[in-house]
């Protein structure tokens, strides 16, 4: 990483880094992490010009309610894919936890502390095994993750018979169904909006303490990362847990929302993989922001309303979501590519390229 | 530099009609008539599945007289054609091959349960000395796997059949019926009448034509009916769309469908969606697997709970209780599953059996929902009211333990 910078380069690369509010604001918006929340807000004055109902705040706050599965789910899957990783299994893991609840909580509401409880250790456990077999044994996440989805998936079938039992505790489901009530205009806060700000903001802030600064570096260049002492294999498995606790959570959400059913959770690993793509962040990890992760699954869902809102059939979700990640993955890949290489940044565009260039750029260099 | 322009504009141009499929569904065009798009692809399904002939003799059928027992509904039937099986009777316990289509939903299970029961019975009486049993899991090619294997190597002495799908598993049953031994099809059906014996209630129009008619006389014309359908191309369940739709369409009800999978979640959206857009006065289900959550949007949404019709799975009719909406539902009599292992006992006998046998199918309206929930009491959510197996040993507890072998 060592480079020699030329006193009037360092001048403009200060001077862009030290660049207005307002300037940096924008620059942030033509990145594709930035994009995606134009995408957003674009996406949710379609829906309300199709049906203004939906901008009343009081609906508006439900759909970010109900949305709220699916954004944490998004922000879990980040942590792993900006690592450079893939976990295919988060969909089994929320059936799998959806019907824990509603086998082990019954109608008994003082078992719901503790279900709640071993339905976490569950979720970092499924993350400690993924991520220790990815990391230690060297087996690409891809296939680790994506026998631990099918295995899961058969133990939920062989518990249940692929049939629901029946819904958990009130108490529970008021988790993810519940609100604050009697709030002025917006009438309800949904409890899952609460816990969504918790997540993201909890997220947001790990990604600023050095974890976070450490597992985009061991995203980026694991053996860059490796030499400067870090120890990749268990930061990239506490990506992994991070991501089996994130799809915790989206189960418990989901029990409440809409209640036990072996199809809960069905796809939800490439959902969550085309928010995180459609936010920007770049597969093969060391770029993205989380809360743009987050912004991903909010757009989607927008544009998935808005199909439906304005009639398109709903068998068309699939061929959609498949031309966004194809698309999404191009357009980020591209724009990541030319800022890195300098268009997007003058400053360094006078920068001879050097040997420490080439090698930290080996991303963008092998495609030239 | 040249190559990367080219890049660009190859991923601006993909980029760009991404957004010009969003952008031009906001057109006022389409906007006008949601409907319009939606309504076009039922329409080609209804020249598919709907059967004027079938539909009128289901019709009648629904108020036809059934002979047997009433308190033993398992055993009634519409009198008819007969099959005579003297030259099917033997001596002493026999050995049964049932492949199974799968036990992947609650009503499937359910009567997996009660069959089980109902062999016990037969076992102790002799009458049937064990049951082996394959689970095709939905698939049609295990399913005709599992059939030729009981042909060549189960050693069976009869077969019951519960076909995954109509058209695919036809051969195979033919090969079962060229062995010579009874063979018993039951709840969907094959194109082929070889069997000894095809036992099933109804029939999906006969659901359609209760449940949509029930919608009507509730509901005024112009109301909106958000129809949540499981999976397409199932003859029992595209029948039941079939002949809801044409009521519909003829009382000027305005119904949209959707495929849901039964997965709450989705079943959630679809209403939440619907709510947002306009109000829902009747909900209809061709299954009630999810009815609890088209309720519960309304509740969430503080609308006005709907007109609906679901099914006697325990979780829609103690929701119907609980909140008191006008309600019906619709049976596909779940009491079937004892009747194959029962005819095969008169087989076995040399005597006569319906050549088809059509059960009763009654839904259960807002006057007897008190009775049956006493009926059901305890018994988990995904239990069926009309189970039927009240007799059997190990009741309650067998159900209510959801105990499958």
């Amino acid at each position: 990483m060592s480079r020699t910078l030329t006193p009037s380069d360092r001048s403009a690369v200060l001077q862009q880094n030290r660049a207005g509010r307002g300037e940096r604001f924008l620059r942030a918006l033509r990145t594709p992490g930035g994009a995606v929340f134009v995408l957003l807000v674009a996406l949710l004055a379609a829906i309300i010009a199709v049906n203004p109902s939906f901008g009343e705040p009081n609906s508006f706050i439900r759909f970010i309610g109900r949305t709220a599965p699916i954004a944490i789910a998004a922000i879990g899957q980040y942590f792993v894919i900006v690592s450079g990783e893939f976990d295919l299994s988060m969909g089994s893991v929320v059936t799998m936890q959806v019907i824990t609840a509603g086998n082990l909580i019954g109608d008994d509401d003082a078992k719901v502390i503790p279900v709640l409880l071993l339905m976490f250790v569950l979720g970092a456990f499924i993350g400690l095994v993924n991520g220790l077999v990815t990391t230690l044994l060297r087996v690409p996440s891809f296939i680790v993750t994506l026998g631990m989805m099918l295995a899961l998936l058969g133990l939920v079938l062989f518990w249940t018979g692929g049939a629901a039992q029946g819904n958990p505790a009130d108490s529970f489901r008021q988790i993810g169904r519940g609100g604050i009530e009697g709030v002025p205009v917006l009438e309800v806060i949904p409890y899952p909006v609460i816990i969504l700000a918790a997540v993201a903001a909890l997220a947001f802030w790990l990604m600023r303490r050095p974890y976070g600064r450490t597992l985009i570096a061991a995203g980026d260049n694991p053996t860059a990362a490796a030499l400067t002492g870090a120890p990749v294999w268990w930061i990239k498995t506490r990506a992994f847990m991070l991501s089996s606790l994130a799809a915790t959570v989206s189960g418990i959400l989901l029990v409440g929302y809409a209640g036990v059913h072996p199809s809960v959770g069905r796809g939800y690993e490439f959902t969550a993989i085309t928010a995180v793509v459609l936010g920007g962040v770049v597969l093969g990890g060391g770029r993205g922001w989380v809360l743009s992760a987050a912004a991903g699954a909010f757009a989607l869902e927008s544009l998935f309303t808005l199909l439906n809102f304005v009639g398109v059939q709903s068998t068309w979700r699939d061929s959609v979501q498949g031309a966004i990640i194809i698309v999404a993955v191009a357009a980020a890949a591209k724009t990541w590519q030319r800022k890195r290489k300098g268009t997007a940044a003058p400053a360094q565009e006078v920068q001879p390229p050097n040997k420490a260039e080439q090698s930290e750029h080996h991303n963008g260099t092998t495609a030239r | 530099m040249r190559n990367q322009s080219i890049r660009t504009a190859v991923t601006l141009a993909a980029a760009t009609s991404l957004l010009a499929l969003a952008a031009c569904t906001t057109d006022p065009s389409v906007t006008e008539d949601p409907a319009g798009s939606a309504a076009a692809s039922p329409e080609a399904t209804e020249q598919e599945w709907f059967d004027q002939a079938l539909y009128d003799e289901q019709f009648e059928q629904r108020t036809a007289d059934f002979v047997g027992d009433p308190e033993k509904p398992y055993l009634q039937y519409i009198a008819g054609e007969m099959k005579d099986t003297s030259d099917l009777a033997v001596e002493g316990a026999q050995k049964v091959c049932f492949a199974n289509a799968s036990i992947s939903n609650p009503w499937r299970q359910t009567g997996w349960i009660t069959m089980n029961q109902q062999l016990k019975v037969l076992q102790d009486s002799g009458v049937i000395s064990e049951m082996e049993t394959r689970d095709a899991k939905d698939n049609d090619n295990t399913q005709i796997a599992d059939i030729d294997y009981f042909i060549k190597e189960g050693n069976c002495d009869a077969f019951i059949i519960s076909p995954n799908s109509t058209a695919a598993l036809t051969p195979a049953v033919e090969r079962a019926c060229d062995t010579g031994k009874p063979v018993v099809v039951f709840d969907r059906g094959v194109e082929t009448d070889c069997a000894t014996t095809f036992i099933h209630p109804i029939g999906g129009f006969a659901w359609g034509i209760d449940s949509a008619t029930f919608l009507s006389e509730r509901l005024q014309e112009g109301d909106k009916v958000v129809a949540l359908r499981i999976l397409p191309g199932v003859d029992v369940l595209e029948h039941r769309w079939a002949a809801a739709e044409k009521i519909f369409t003829e009382n000027g009800i305005e119904a949209t469908d959707y495929f849901t999978g039964a997965d709450p979640t989705e079943i959630k959206k679809i209403i939440s969606d619907e709510l947002a857009t306009g109000d829902v006065q009747g909900i209809w289900m061709d299954a009630g697997d999810g009815a609890v959550a088209a309720i519960e949007a309304f509740e969430d949404a503080g609308k006005d709970l709907p007109v609906m019709t679901g099914e006697d799975e325990m979780s829609f009719l103690r929701k119907w209780k609980e909140t008191g909406i006008d309600a019906l539902a619709p049976v596909y009599s779940n009491f079937q599953w004892r009747t194959p292992l029962l005819a095969l006992e008169k087989i076995f006998k040399g005597e006569e059996v319906p050549a088809e046998w059509v059960l009763p199918q009654e839904p259960i309206p807002a006057d007897e929902l008190d009775q049956w929930l006493e009926l059901n009491e305890g018994m988990p959510d995904g239990h069926y009211a009309k189970f039927g197996g009240e007799d059997l040993p190990g009741y309650p507890e067998v159900w209510q333990e959801r105990q499958m072998p």
